[in-house]
């Protein structure tokens, strides 16, 4: 079943006078429980094509359906909610709200995006955390945790809300190789217990080859490499 | 909401100094303005009391007609006494009426034998008076504080200039309406501080002697002068009062009374204005820097959190819980502001009490200053510094709300 199915998705952007085609028309589909990983060199459109699939962003041309929605023309607050309900996103640098502990960090989605109770979501919170291994660093500031616990923090902040995707936006670059690859480990079990979707965009060479199926994008065209499921636009 | 708030409280926080330093700032301008206002109400509700209790009334009856040539005490605007008595019936029915005076105004010649000079007298009954303007016989310096019949009440700077003393004998002459002249010795009972304002320096003589020096077959009342219980509600019930009493028409259907609050009688209406309009100003510029404040320190955090809040939108954070969210932080900082600022204006008011400040005003001299700050003042400019604060956050909240998560989430 395809959680994710993009045809012929066009991204063009406006620098003054120079109009940037970021995406060139992009078709492909991503099942249900995948591993996925976009790569490709910097300013080749993998990015653009993460902020497109996790609602930030709308496409200049062509269709994009997740999880059953298409989600092509939504307004800002409709892209918001669906963002809330049913993706989750890791970045780069962490992003953890810093006036918040590790445990109210993984707590916010619960609260101000999905409204639930403060006796429901303990257990939610503390499980995860636990899955993560920060069980015992809950009530730490992000500025007493260290990188690769802020990504866990992190991770665990994306799935409190069992989305069925996640986002990652090279979730391991400001990561050493052993966190990374804990990290990259953390990820995958966490898609094999939660059956959660994982798409992530890096040019690490470390961990590409952990990706179940690979997405290779350069210059704004999508080509699926190894034992991707996709299908590239030549 | 109270996750909103948290996370509000905690943001204000994370920046400390440059928190205290607008809270400072919001404190100080509530000290400022609330300070301003106890020491310029003092001043004003003395000056108002003064006036008011040492002769003016806080409402005055007369004919219609007559204020405009008051200068002039015309004793043909004097109210009939059947058109007093319809007055004085209305304002024993008035609840909110402590006590009224009916007063018989002329002007005389004075004179102690050798020199004579002009004078304005009121006929007064003394117990009356004394209900309605209580400090009327206080301001007597020498001499028993009381009026009685064959007395007369001298102005200090006329009795020094005529060089007359307690119990010397004067002459006072008038014309009465008629235009006939009448004369008769009085006693001169005491000496009185001259007040300030428009009948500071009137004499004052029983009423029965002020009809027969006038040669009255009957009391022709000039003005009749009211007290009222609360001064607060004075255009209330000067509003009650007016309604009861225009609509008295005369045979030609014209209005018999005009009646006047002592704002529309004594030139010191004004400074008192002036005392609110500066206290206005002064409000003005405490709107000013609690705006400026709070918009710089809301325009800061939206400035330094663009990342976060890029990473809030992209989690499905609604654009309105973002407005709620710097929203309430503006919030909370009026509310600590104007809370801090509140505490210790009343800190202040009493700090000012206890150190017994003094001042003179017109001829009184080492008057305790009585700062006193009313509570719905305080409240109001309480309420002023939380509905600026937020109004000055809505810019910067709103940037927030709109902000493009994928810009946010880009911005170094």
């Amino acid at each position: 079943m395809e959680l994710i199915i993009g045809k012929d998705l066009k991204k063009d952007y406006q620098t003054g006078e120079v109009a940037i085609h970021a995406l060139k028309g992009v078709t492909f589909s991503i099942p249900k429980g995948a591993f996925v990983a976009i790569v490709g060199p910097s300013g080749s459109g993998k990015t653009t094509l993460l902020n497109l699939i996790g609602c930030l962003d709308r496409p200049s041309g062509g269709r994009l359906m997740v999880a059953g929605m298409d989600v092509t023309s939504f307004g800002k607050t409709d892209a918001a909610i669906f963002r809330g309900k049913h993706i989750g996103f890791i970045f780069q640098s962490f992003n953890l709200i810093p006036v918040l502990t590790a445990y109210e960090n993984v707590e916010y989605p619960l609260v101000m995006v999905q409204n639930i109770s403060a006796s429901s979501r303990r257990k939610q919170v503390q499980d995860l955390l636990a899955a993560v291994g920060m069980g015992d660093q809950q009530k730490k500031m992000p500025d007493q945790l260290s990188g690769g616990q802020k990504q866990r923090v992190a991770v665990a902040r994306a799935l409190v809300t069992h989305p069925e995707l996640v986002l990652a936006d090279e979730p391991t670059a400001n990561l050493d190789h052993d966190t990374a690859m804990s990290i990259l480990a953390l990820m995958k079990k966490i898609r094999k217990e939660l059956d959660t979707t994982f798409v992530f965009s890096t040019h690490d060479s470390r961990i590409i080859g952990e990706a179940e199926s690979i997405y290779r994008i350069e210059d704004g065209i999508l080509k699926t490499n190894g034992n991707g499921g996709g299908r590239g636009h030549d | 909401m109270t996750n909103l708030i948290k996370i509000a409280a905690r943001n204000l926080f994370r920046y400390k100094r440059r928190t205290l330093l607008t809270l400072s700032l919001i404190v100080i301008g509530v000290l400022f303005v609330a300070g301003f206002m106890a020491v310029t109400g003092s001043f004003k509700n003395m000056m108002i009391g003064q006036i008011t209790d040492s002769f003016v009334g806080h409402v005055q009856i007369h004919r219609k007609g007559y204020l405009a040539a008051i200068e002039n005490l015309p004793l043909t605007m004097n109210l009939k006494p059947q058109a007093a008595r319809k007055v004085e019936k209305i304002l024993k029915e008035t609840p909110e009426v402590e006590a009224f005076s009916s007063r018989i105004k002329f002007g005389a010649m004075f004179s102690n034998f050798t020199e004579t000079t002009n004078i304005r007298l009121n006929g007064v009954d003394p117990e009356m008076e004394s209900k309605t303007v209580p400090l009327l016989l206080p301001r007597i310096m020498e001499g028993e504080k009381a009026l009685k019949k064959g007395e007369i009440l001298v102005p200090e700077l006329l009795a020094r200039g005529m060089k007359v003393n307690i119990g010397d004998m004067v002459v006072v002459i008038a014309t009465n309406r008629d235009g006939s002249v009448n004369g008769k010795q009085l006693k001169v009972g005491g000496i009185m501080e001259s007040a300030t304002g428009p009948g500071g320096r009137d004499g004052y003589v029983h009423i029965d002697d002020a009809v027969e020096i006038l040669r009255m077959e009957e009391k022709e009342i000039s003005e009749i002068a009211v007290r009222l219980k609360d001064f607060e509600r004075l255009h209330e019930v000067f509003g009650v009062l007016d309604g009861k009493l225009s609509g008295e028409l005369n045979k030609q259907g014209k209005p018999v009374f005009e009646v006047h609050t002592w704002e529309q009688l004594s030139p010191f209406y004004n400074i008192a204005r002036m005392i609110d309009m500066m206290t206005f100003f002064i409000k003005i510029m405490l709107v000013a820097v609690v705006l400026i404040s709070i918009m710089n320190v809301m325009i800061m955090a939206v400035y330094e959190r663009v990342r976060e809040i890029g990473t809030i939108a992209a989690i499905g954070t609604l654009p309105r819980k973002i407005l709620s969210m710097f929203l309430i932080e503006g919030l909370l900082l009026g509310v600590i502001g104007a809370a801090i600022g509140g505490l210790l204006s009343i800190a202040l008011v009493f700090g000012i009490n206890a150190a017994q400040f003094t001042y003179d005003f017109a001829r009184q001299t080492d008057i305790v200053l009585t700062a006193s700050v009313n509570p719905q003042d305080l409240f109001m400019i309480m309420g002023i510094v939380i509905l600026v604060a937020v109004v000055a956050s809505l810019q910067p909240a709103f940037k927030a709300s709109r902000m493009d998560p994928i810009k946010a989430l880009g911005y170094v």
